[in-house]
């Protein structure tokens, strides 16, 4: 009640309303190529490494968004080619490039002249300080994964589901592959303000996870998977409003707690 | 080309080798000559490179000597023409799909580069899925499919492809005795259409079917079961097969 009257009466309420409802877009389609071709280490590799783009952006002052687009892309650029070409030390590089992502963008911004930037913002997101540039910006990244996915949906589709015979068909694998992996930085990028690239890894899996347990069709999970984490957003939002917790945090335990309620629901149904 | 393309054989090997990495051969010196809308089945013992054999032919491995042609070009470039039926699903069972949109993947090339696939997609899928019998089954997911509806699947999903030759990899290993009869049943009939190249472990069953039998341990040897017709089937391949693949 609290959290409604106080939507009424503040815009940046709004704006982080409108926020979530961006993260939800991005998260209902990417978190579910996420899942269904279990790329979450990956996702979670990209994400941290984007630290480093940010750090550097700041430091050479750049817009830090503009670091953190282009180090995404190159982060799933590189990542994916160690999967692909790389895979018996899959492993090791992916946690390697995760860790001297971090490490770079801490030290880039400890080391940035100016303003201190707040590095607890890009670790854990701060959706209450959302701009109107930065819904904009959102809004435009939605607009491209949108347009990618509905143009490739069945390319896609075949490479998530059975890799061997989408080759066999003569799709170029390889590259959709890639192109699957941008979008899953696009992604982060959109999810960094929400919630911190820390946390972005659980709104890209949960979310789509819980849809899983209840639609078997690519198309319809990606619908419910929007509407699930749009209502983690905002639920999150206006719990943590009253007691004033972090949102970021809040929306995170909200989408673990229905994940694990919803898991045992299913495995009791059965 | 100087031959004509109904003599000219859709697959061709010639002296073919393959090893993985620095391993020992898997295939040794493979001459195999598969003319048009051939019935041929292929078999062997375990790890005696049958599945590597229709892999070689799809192009997804590289013999490292001799030479692969399919239908008259490299594998890579006739591979949208083949149907290839998999030993084991390379799928998830759990991944959310339908046995339609399973199917329906078998489109791909075919169908319009962007977007979803087109009502002609949908009806070829049909189509196939009417030849394998499992229309009914369209909006199933595929983790709830039996054994045998599955392979169904597999075969229809190769079938939409408009294949020119039918690759099957052990398709009856997760099957009971009467599904299995059925699938050879309706793949005489595609025969009628196509080429077809099934690997099998059981030689005595896929005889009756079969006009040839290439026996394969490593190196080949191609039996005509219209040279051994006097002979009954459990006398060719009961036991003696079994010393015949050992001594290759």
């Amino acid at each position: 009640m609290e959290f409604t009257a106080a939507l009424l009466e503040h815009r940046f309420l709004q704006l982080a309303v409108l926020a979530s409802l961006m993260a939800s877009i991005c998260c209902g389609m990417v978190g579910t190529y996420v899942v269904v071709k279990r790329m979450g280490y990956l996702a979670g590799g990209i994400a941290h490494t984007v630290l480093g783009g940010i750090g550097a952006a700041v430091y050479f002052g750049f817009p830090a968004m503009s670091g953190a687009l282009a180090t995404a892309v190159a982060a799933a650029l590189v990542l994916g080619c160690i999967k692909l070409y790389w895979r018996e030390q899959e492993d090791v590089l992916i946690g390697a490039l995760w860790a001297v992502g971090m490490a770079a963008g801490v030290i880039f911004i400890a080391k940035s002249p100016g303003y201190q930037v707040d590095l607890m913002t890009y670790l854990f997101g701060n959706i209450l300080l959302v701009s109107p540039g930065q819904i904009w910006l959102m809004l435009a990244l939605n607009l491209c994964l949108v347009v990618v996915i509905l143009l490739y949906f069945k390319q896609f589709e075949a490479i998530a589901f059975d890799e061997e015979f989408a080759r066999l068909r003569g799709l170029p694998v390889t590259a959709l592959y890639l192109v699957l992996l941008c979008l899953i930085a696009v992604s982060v990028v959109v999810l960094v303000q929400i919630v911190g690239l820390i946390l972005v890894i659980a709104l890209l899996t949960l979310p789509a996870a819980i849809s899983q347990q209840y639609v078997y069709n690519i198309a319809h999970m990606m619908v419910l998977s929007t509407i699930i984490t749009a209502l983690f957003c905002v639920s999150g939002l206006a719990l943590s409003y009253g007691p004033d917790l972090p949102a970021g945090a809040t929306i995170i335990l909200v989408a673990a707690f229905t994940y694990l309620a919803s898991t045992l629901v299913v495995r009791w149904r059965r | 080309m100087i031959e004509s393309p109904a003599s000219e054989p859709v697959i061709d090997l010639q002296d073919v080798w393959f090893r993985f990495d620095d391993g020992p051969p898997v295939l040794e010196g493979i001459d195999l000559r598969v003319p048009d809308k051939e019935f041929i089945g292929v078999v062997g013992p375990n790890a005696g490179g049958k599945s590597t054999l229709l892999k070689i032919i799809l192009g997804l491995y590289q013999p490292c000597r001799g030479r692969v042609k399919v239908l008259g070009n490299s594998p890579s470039r006739a591979r949208s023409r083949i149907g290839y039926v998999p030993q084991y699903p390379s799928f998830s069972r759990d991944f959310p799909t339908d046995v339609l949109h399973a199917v329906l993947m078998g489109r791909l090339g075919l169908s319009g580069g962007f977007g979803g696939y087109s009502e002609n997609d949908r009806n070829r899928a049909r189509e196939a899925m009417a030849e394998t019998e499992i229309e009914s089954l369209a909006g199933r997911h595929i983790n709830t499919l039996s054994g045998g509806q599955l392979q169904r699947v597999l075969v229809a999903r190769a079938l939409v492809c408009e294949p020119r030759i039918l690759l099957l990899d052990e398709p009856t290993s997760n099957i009971d005795q009467r599904v299995e009869t059925d699938i050879f049943d309706y793949l005489r009939e595609f025969n009628q259409r196509m080429t077809i190249v099934v690997v099998s472990h059981d030689i005595g069953f896929i005889s009756k079917y079969v006009d040839r039998v290439a026996c394969l341990n490593r190196t080949l040897i191609c039996h005509d079961t219209a040279d051994i017709d006097g002979r009954t089937i459990q006398e060719l391949y009961g036991t003696d097969v079994q010393m015949v693949s050992h001594r290759h």
